[in-house]
């Protein structure tokens, strides 16, 4: 199904799309179908800076196992960080 | 027979009558045809839909998909459109119909075309075509495994998407819906529902549910493609298109 289920947050980053590196001001995260990976079903996330166009993304599709470890392994890296090197 | 045909991109007015992108197909080798409005599926206006215009083509209908997202995202890849739209919000019923009825008129105007006219679409598409069927007078709709389309979306989807049994008694032609057995968006049970409407409605309609086959089981390039449930699916769309809007067998002369 094409499930219309989507996060959508704010995001100060930056991500190297298909003509350079470009700030990214949004994110959304979603399951759904993906466009290439070779599933039914994917998690998606979707790097975007809406200002500069449809081409200003950077998109990446997973199984659920690898999105699940990809979440810990972010929480995990922030919180082994030193203390006081991220900008928050 | 296959029909000679050209395929082409094109600017046509969709709803409150914004230029749009729209991908056309049409036999070239008829004096008359019925014609088709084809719907894309969320990930967006892609070669494989298009694909699916060029089939009508070649089986004697012209076909028309508009660019549900070129207003958001216009010259984008489909992929990259379909991003957008997404984190846009997707995109209004109204909108969808507006972009159908532009569509529905484009084919129309065509010197070759018989007046009549059917729309189709596939997943989210599946339940646009049902939408647009319900509020345009087309002669004939075919949903391919559209969901909340006898239901609303539960209230997890931050989409909101709104069930359709209230419209139905706007549907002016026949309907032909095709669906997985494994599939639970829509579910048989769902599907069920939407039938039992369909009858009290007095609607005339047409179900098949094919047995092994899930959500998708038509996209012949991703794994969910189910080829003999795809290939008898094809064979009844185009049966219920000769039935409903077909005009095609009349041929230009060589």
């Amino acid at each position: 199904m094409c499930t219309y289920q989507t996060e959508v947050l704010k995001v100060r980053a930056s991500g190297k799309t298909p003509t350079g590196w470009e700030s990214m001001t949004d994110a959304t995260v979603y399951v759904d179908h993906p466009i290439h990976f070779p599933a039914g079903h994917a998690l998606m996330i979707d790097f975007l800076n809406p200002s500069l166009g449809a081409s200003a993304r950077v998109g990446v599709e997973m199984d659920e196992r690898s999105a699940r470890e990809l979440a810990h392994s972010i929480l995990k890296a922030l919180d082994e960080a030193p203390a006081g090197v991220l900008e928050s | 027979m296959t029909h000679n045909l050209k395929a082409e991109t094109i600017s046509f007015a969709g709803h409150e009558g914004d230029e749009i992108e729209g991908y056309l197909a049409v036999p070239t080798d008829s004096a008359s045809h019925g014609s088709v409005v084809v719907i894309h599926h969320l990930p967006g206006y892609d070669e494989s839909t298009k694909e699916i215009a060029r089939r009508f083509a070649a089986n004697g209908y012209a076909a028309l998909m508009p660019n549900l997202y070129h207003r958001l995202a216009p010259g984008a890849s489909a992929d990259d459109a379909a991003a957008i739209a997404r984190n846009a919000g997707g995109i209004s019923d109204e909108q969808l119909v507006g972009d159908a009825q532009g569509a529905m008129h484009y084919l129309q105007a065509l010197a070759t075309s018989n007046g009549k006219v059917a729309s189709i679409g596939f997943c989210s598409g599946g339940r646009q075509s049902f939408l647009a069927g319900c509020r345009l007078p087309l002669d004939a709709v075919i949903d391919c495994y559209g969901a909340f389309v006898s239901t609303d979306s539960t209230p997890e989807f931050p989409l909101a998407v709104k069930g359709l049994l209230g419209e139905i008694h706007g549907l002016t032609g026949q309907v032909l819906g095709l669906f997985g057995a494994e599939d639970q968006y829509p579910s048989p049970e769902q599907n069920n529902d939407l039938t039992v409407a369909l009858s009290a409605a007095h609607k005339p309609h047409e179900f098949h549910t094919f047995e092994g086959a899930g959500h998708a089981f038509f996209n012949v390039d991703r794994p969910s493609y189910r080829p003999e449930s795809a290939v008898e699916g094809w064979k009844i769309i185009m049966k219920f298109l000769s039935k409903t809007i077909g005009d095609h067998h009349v041929h230009l002369p060589n």
